[in-house]
Formats: C-alpha cells, structure tokens, sequence
C-alpha cells in the first residue's frame, strides 16, 4: 500500500501538472479512531476505524475541478488525475477561480497543540470502563432513570497533509476524545424523556469526570418529566448556552461568503452596520491553543487569526475563503473550510460569543414569565430571510424561577431582531465545541403552544 | 473503473478488483467468529461519483470521488464489534475481524466452519440501461444552462441561479457467517434547483429537484427540468409576498407528495426496531393498538422500481420488502435489520441499512408513505373555515423517546372560508408522533410520492429515502409563526 507522505503529494502535483493543469493542490488526510458504547451495563459496541483519502484540485487556466479518491496506488491514481484534468477543461472558466496570492500563506506554521501527544487512541478496554462509570453515575442518580441509550466514549486521530504548486506545503496533525451518554427517565404514567449530556476535548487528561458527565445528563433527563405544552404568546426567551451557540452558527452561515455573493443572506450589504445589540461581541479565532476549532492554516492554505465578526453590535467583518472574497473584493480572512473531495467551502473556526457579567441564575431571576430553552429541533431557520421557527423544549419561569418543564411548542422570530434584542448575556462560557456561547436572554419570541 | 460485465456480476467485481477469493472470504469469517458470537458478516463497497453545479449563470463545478472499504461485523447477542478500512486486503481484513470479534468475549473452538456459497437474490429496481455518470458532461452541463436561463426569464426579480446535478454508483457484496452472499449495484441522480427572488422589500428562496435510480432521459421526458425549475423560481416569487404565519394551535390541510415527510418524522422513526427492542420509543410495545384515525394506512416500501428510497437487497443483503406500518389507524410493524429482528424473534423486514462501509446497519426507512383515502383534495380545502394549507416542507426532527417531533414548511398559505388565499412565511410545525395522527380527518384521493430528493439522518449516518402522502386534513397541529 502507498505511503501518505510528502513525496506522494509532491508526485501528484507534478502527474497534474504533467496532464495539463497550470496549478494544483493536494489534500490528504489519515484518520484512525475506537469508539467503544456500553448499555444498562453491558458492552454494546466497539467500532474500530481506518482511512485515508487523497484529494486534489486541479486548475486549467480558470477552469477547475475537484476529486478525491481512496485509492492511493500511483497507477491508480495517474489516471484518476489525468481524468480529474480532463473535468477541468469541460468546467466554465471562472474570471474568480484559482489559487490564493502566494504572499498570503503563512512563512511559519504554528504548532497549536491540536494533538494530544501523551494519549493516542484510547484502548477498548480503557473507553469501555470510561463509558461505564458514566453511564453507571447517570443509573444511580435516581430510581426514575429507568433506561438508556448507553454511553459512548470516542477517540480518534488525524492526520493532515496540504500541497500546492506555488510552493506551499505543511501539514498537522489532531486528536479528540469525547464521552456522551443518554439516560432515559421514566414518570409513573409511563412518559419517557431522555437527558443527554458530553464532555470533549483535544487532550485526554482535559475530559470532564465521567461520573459527573452522567450525573448531570440524569438531572437533564429528570427535570424534563412532567413536560407539558403551554398557550401561545410573546414572552421572553433564555437561551442555555449550548442552544445559544446554535444562533451563533446560523449567524455565521449568514456571514460567509458564498451565502453573500448569492444573495442568499439576510446580511447581505450589512458590512460595518449594527446587526445585534451593542452589548453583544462575536470573536472568531482559529489560534486558540488546542481549541477544538483550531487549525494552523485554512483550507486554502492561509494563516487563521484572531478577529471580530461583531463587535458592540456591528459586523466587522465576513467568513470568506479566497474565492467569495475574491467575488466580493474583499480580502480571505482564513475561514477556508475543507473536506477531501470539497472545493474549499467557508466555515467558522472558535467561535464564541463574548461572555457578560451575570450568572445564568440572575438571568432566569430577571425574567417575571418567560421561557428557559434547554431544547431545539428542527431545521426552522431561514439564513436568506433570517426568518426563524424551531421545535422547543425548556424550563418555564415564574417569577425569576424555574418552575415545570414545557414540550411540544415552538419559539420564532427573526434572526435579525432577534441578536437585536439580546439583553443579558451569561458569564457561563464553557469550551465543549467548536462553536460556544454563554446563557443569554432575549428580549422576546413568539411561543406557539395550545 | 468497472468493467460492464463486472456490473452483470458486481461479486465477480469485488474478487477480481482486490485479489480475493471465495477461501480468503471464508478465512476471514472464520476469525471473526472466533469467540462466541452468533454472526458475522463482510460489506465491501464501491463507490463513484460525480457532481456538477451552476453558480452565477456558470458551471463552475465539477468534482468527482472514489471511495472503497471493507467493513467486518460480529454480532453477539445484543453487542456489535465493527471494524473498517480503505485498504481491502486480506491482512487488513485479518486485523479488522480481530478487532470486531474483540466484542465477543469468551473463547469457543466449535463454531462450525463458514462455507461461501448462496446467493440472495434480490429484486430489479434499476431499470436502467445507461447511467448518468456515461452521459457527456457537456450535455449535463448544458441542462444546467438552460434551467439557469429558464429560471432567469420566468420573472424579473429573479436575482440568481443555482443549479446542480450530482449521480453516482454504489456497488456493495454482502458476505455472511451463513455462507450467503448478496451483491448490488446501486445507481442514483438527483438534479436541484434553488433560485433567490428580491424586490424592494426582501429577498426569498425556492428550492425544488428530484431524482432516484434513473436514467438522464428521465430528466428530459415530459421536460421535468423545466417543472423543477418553474417550481422553484415560483416559490421564491410567491414567497416575496408571504404575510407573517400564524402561531398556535390549528386545522392543517397537508398538500400531496413531499408532505409525506410527516409520516417520517412522525411515525416512521419511531418504529424502527432498534428504539423499540430497547424500549427507548414513545411507540414501544404498542402494536395492535391505535395511533391513527381509521382513515390512515401507512406502509413502507423499499421494492417501487426506480425510487431514490428502493434497493434490491438491504445492506445486510436482505431483500427489500412492503412492511404495513399502520393499518386502518392500528399500529402493525416494526421496521426491522437482521439484528434487531433476531433479538425481537421477529423477520427482517429488508431495513438494514448504512451510509457506508464506515458504518455498521441499523433499521432505516425506504419509501414511507400513506395510502390514498376517498376525498377529492378540493373537498379537503373546502371544508376548512380557517386553517393552513402546506404544500413544501424543508427538513423535519424527531425526539424517538418523547415522541415530540418538527417538521418545516417552506410554502404555505392560508386557509379562509373554504379558499386557499394569502402566502405565509415558512414555520415549523410541531405535533406528537402517537396523537398526531388520530386527528386526520380526510385523507384525499391523490396519493403522490415526493420528486426523490429526500436525505435522511440518525446517529449520524445518512441514506436516500422517500416519502409519499395523499393530501390529508389534521385537526389540530402547533403552528410556529409569529403571528398571534
């Protein structure tokens, strides 16, 4: 079998440019994970994982195509990119196609410590009995925890690797491990609600306590029995943080470039203009040491950074990767995203919301009659329109307390009111994704119940 | 690439393509049983593709992939060792049957010997003579232009275009413990439209597409294209003048065809076998009960010719079958893998599925859809004082434990005095799976299944799949608008 190294994307970038094409690119990545998944005790499943695939783009002239492929063998493999060239030449040549201004990749490569160097996979074993524990704590909590879907511990390792024919060439490597588990509480007349909570980092010594991990998806389970629907009206909305983040990520997809130079966003000329509430800070920064959204270059092979996409309220900025930027003459701003067989697409890397000062608590405590959304299903969000209805599920609050869990309704809005108006944010951040916010509070939502 | 007389005989494909023979396959079984488990099985796969896409009135995409694996699977009892690799060597396939046998945990030198043999035969769905991925990219290309053009000239405040047609072909061997093999070649396309309209107030989106195990021509007979593409220009130019929807609790008329979507989310997920051997569904231990008017039929059906939702064998080589879900509003059947059919004493019913040789089967929908009632679909909206009538949805979500599940409109419109009126802005509805369905009221005459477009997500894997309903009037579904 062929070795994925440096000689085989130096080999690939010449067999492209030996089939015609005036510039290229190769992404390869190797990934190789163990997930192990106990349930009501007992080993449920084990998955043991190993890949490895060769992307590349090709580029004649202004016309481009993408491939990718698993088969690594350079016979294969010279045909495959022969084939890949000859797409390329069918594709319409694109006045904004190409490869980034060579000045902008980076002299020097950053070491972020994206890969733990002291834990490598975990073993079977090992994750069984993290799984375990977890799972054994969320059983225990209470007498109602009746069932489960198990717990789940994963680890896994990649491996990454990035050529292209201007000279640029480096690569990194990651890892991450994450233990979720999904007890299952059940009320005397039979009801079921499941809690789920999870713990995930890039560094095995970082993980949260699997006792504790399943104590509080217990709590989570438990508190939703007894849910019940609630009339329909406008009141006040707190997000937990882990839902909040979910705003987070449709304001990013509203702010990245292809969505902009499509017309398909409700940001569209909202550049330098107040789009939230000035108490409101949005940070995007792929640098941040073993951040789960790190990366030392984008997926064009750009440094990331450290930037403002709100600050005080206005946007400061968009996503983009050098070929929206290109389109919208702007600069890339190292949000290229990739998977093998992609063109580059644009994603946030650590994105969170700036916390504030006030306690979820005295957030739910200044809310007379509201809602508490611990809860979010569906896919009601309209990033052309902003236009927002989801499926919710949380706490209803009476008097600043959390006083029965509610089901079956929905919240909507519009997005562009609704970062409008928020009006407390949490100093609750917490990194478990690549995408964080603390607890924040909304001025008002429409709640449709009975 | 494969050779054609490869795909006449795609077990052929797997042995010739990686060396192996019929004595590696049995080898390989034989030590993933080693301990005491009850079965195991190989899932090679085969898969290319190609995808291009039209962008600003240019095809400036075209991607191509190739992926291949090799998955080794070890049941025993209600545990699960699953290991896969890129690489389909027998040594690698060595080390991935040690590592999924790892599961089963006590020694045992009895199990009889695997002898590779039977074939399953499975159905023929595909009717297809060429596939799409042998059609000139030009001519694919130039469909994409013309879709483009069309959209562009249907009204001014078209503001842009996007275009994509993607196909590929999925060839899979099934090898198990039982010394049956199955094998399939499975092709699938899929053409997509979306157009974004603007005038001086907002800009709006439509989407529409369709697809399946077809050949180009289906694109073209009867000018399909071009419905797709007036579909989707029409609803972002509809949706320009879409009042606020309303919010609450109210009588929903669902329009035929992709509203199906309903039986999905509602219904399909929840009796999949897997939730309910573990008890873990709000419909678990159910069956004979009603959760449905008696107006309601619901089946599911992987064996229609053609459809994106359809296959020949399962992913664990089972033939595809029409399981009764729901009959005359009583609960009937579970959807079944081998896995979960054995541990329940019950018969596969064709559902084991998988995205990939990256992921072990589970029980998955095919075509879900509900059979047609009696009313004439203008009755259905006729009787309705106030209401919505909703005729496209975006995606839908399920909670399988609390039975609570979504399902979002992108097109619908008022109901008044028995007319169908204004446009509302999209909304998501939400009901609870078990009750929902006792408040149909009429089911209509004019069954459709969806255009094959239709993705569906669990435990993140995704496969194709469809659905299908007549139109039908719930009384009483929370509507997530904004207006009181």
């Amino acid at each position: 079998m062929a070795q994925v190294d440096a000689a085989l994307a130096e080999w690939a970038l010449d067999e492209a440019r030996r089939s015609g094409a005036t510039a290229a690119e190769v992404l390869c990545v190797s990934a190789e994970s163990l997930a192990a998944g106990v349930r009501l005790g007992e080993v449920e499943k084990l998955k043991s994982s190993r890949e490895r695939r060769l992307g590349i783009r090709v580029f004649v002239g202004q016309s481009s195509a993408t491939a990718s492929t698993a088969e690594l063998e350079r016979d294969g493999l010279k045909d495959f990119i022969a084939h890949s060239v000859t797409l390329a030449r069918l594709t319409a040549a694109d006045p904004w196609a190409g490869l980034p201004d060579p000045v902008l990749h980076p002299a020097h490569v950053p070491d972020l410590d994206l890969a733990d160097r002291a834990q490598g996979i975990v073993d079977a074993d090992t994750a069984l009995k993290i799984a375990r524990t977890a799972e054994q704590a969320a059983l225990k909590a209470d007498p109602r925890i009746k069932n489960s879907e198990g717990a789940e511990f994963d680890s896994g390792r990649y491996q990454i690797m990035f050529a292209n024919s201007q000279g640029f060439a480096a690569e990194y490597a990651g890892t991450s491990f994450n233990l979720g588990v999904a007890p299952i509480a059940q009320d005397d007349q039979g009801a079921m609600q499941q809690g789920y909570w999870f713990t995930a980092n890039r560094h095995f010594s970082k993980l949260e306590d699997p006792a504790e991990v399943g104590a509080i998806a217990a709590q989570r389970a438990l508190r939703r029995l007894g849910s019940r629907k609630i009339k329909t009206m406008r009141a006040p909305i707190v997000f937990d943080p882990d839902m909040a983040a979910s705003l987070l990520r449709a304001l990013a997809g509203a702010a990245s470039g292809p969505s902009l130079y499509k017309g398909a966003s409700f940001l569209v000329g909202k550049l330098g203009e107040p789009i939230a509430s000035p108490n409101v800070t949005i940070c995007d920064d792929g640098t941040i040491v073993a951040g789960m959204g790190s990366k030392p270059f984008d997926g064009d092979g750009l440094a990331t950074n450290r930037k403002h996409l709100v600050d005080a309220g206005v946007l400061k900025t968009y996503l983009l990767d050098t070929y929206s930027a290109r389109k919208l003459k702007l600069e890339p701003t190292g949000n290229a995203a990739r998977s093998v067989g992609d063109s580059p697409t644009v994603s946030p890397t650590n994105l969170y919301l700036k916390p504030g000062s006030h306690s979820a608590e005295a957030i739910i405590g200044s809310v007379k009659r509201g809602l508490y959304v611990t809860e979010l299903i569906g896919f009601g969000v309209n990033g052309v329109t902003g236009d927002y209805s989801r499926g919710a599920g949380g706490m209803w609050i009476e008097d600043g307390e959390l006083a029965f869990p509610v089901q079956e309704i929905t919240i909507a809005g519009n997005l562009r009111e609704m970062f409008k108006s928020i009006e407390m944010i949490g100093s609750d951040l917490r990194w478990r994704s690549p995408v964080v916010s603390p607890t924040i509070k909304i001025a008002e939502m429409m709640i449709a119940g009975e | 690439m494969p050779m054609a007389n490869d795909l006449v005989q795609p077990e052929k494909f797997f042995l010739n393509r990686f060396g192996m023979n019929q004595g590696a396959l049995e080898q390989i079984l034989g030590s993933a049983l080693e301990r005491k488990a009850d079965y195991a099985d190989l899932f090679f796969e085969y898969r290319s593709a190609e995808g291009l896409g039209l962008e600003e009135s240019m095809v400036n995409h075209t991607s191509k992939a190739i992926s291949h694996g090799v998955g080794v699977r070890v049941c025993a009892d209600d545990r699960t060792g699953y290991a896969y690799s890129d690489e389909v060597t027998v040594d690698r396939m060595g080390i991935a049957a040690q590592a999924a046998r790892a599961i089963a945990d006590h020694r045992t030198g009895a199990h009889p010997a695997v002898q590779v043999g039977e074939q399953m035969r499975g159905h023929d769905l595909y009717e297809l003579e060429t596939s799409p991925l042998d059609v000139p990219l030009e001519e694919r290309a130039r469909l994409l232009r013309e879709i483009d053009a069309l959209a562009r000239g249907y009204d001014p405040r078209v503001r842009n275009v996007m275009a994509s047609f993607s196909a590929e072909r999925r060839i899979v061997m099934i090898v198990n413990s039982e010394g049956r093999i199955a094998a399939d070649v499975q092709p699938l396309c899929r053409l997509s439209v979306t157009v974004i309209a603007e005038d001086g107030k907002g800009r709006q989106v439509g989407t529409f597409g369709g697809g399946g195990r077809l050949e180009w021509k289906y694109f073209l007979a009867g000018e399909r294209w071009k419905e797709y593409t007036i579909k989707a220009a029409r609803q972002a130019i509809v949706n320009l003048d879409a009042v606020d929807a309303p919010a609450g609790e109210m009588i929903v008329v669902l329009g035929n065809g992709w509203p199906g979507i309903l039986l999905h989310e509602a219904i399909g997920h929840g009796l999949e076998g897997d939730f309910n051997r573990k008890g873990v569904s709000a419909f678990a231990g159910r069956i004979g009960q009603p959760v449905a008017s008696p107006l309601c039929t619901v089946v599911d059906d992987g064996t229609i010719a053609s459809r994106r939702g359809s296959l020949n064998v399962d992913d664990e080589g089972t033939p595809t079958t029409r399981t009764v879900l729901i009959e005359n509003g009583i609960l009937r059947g579970y959807l079944q893998d081998r896995t979960n059919a054995r541990l329940m004493k019950m018969a596969p019913t064709g559902n084991g599925r998988r995205e990939s040789f990256a992921h072990a089967p589970m029980p998955r929908m095919t075509n879900t859809f509900m059979l047609p009632g009696e009313s004439p679909p203008e009755d259905i909206i006729k009787s309705v004082k106030h209401g919505l009538y909703a005729v496209s949805f975006g995606g839908g979500q399920v909670d399988i434990t609390n039975g609570k599940f979504v399902f979002s409109a992108s097109e619908a419109y008022l109901i008044e005095d028995g007319e169908v009126t204004r446009p509302v802005k999209g909304a998501t509805l939400i009901g609870n799976g078990p009750d929902v369905m006792t408040r149909v009221a009429m089911v209509g005459n004019d069954l459709e299944l969806d255009p094959g477009v239709g993705t569906c997500g669990k435990d993140g894997q995704s496969v194709p799949v469809g659905v299908g309903l007549p139109t039908i009037r719930i009384d009483g579904i929370t509507v997530g608008g904004t207006r009181a």
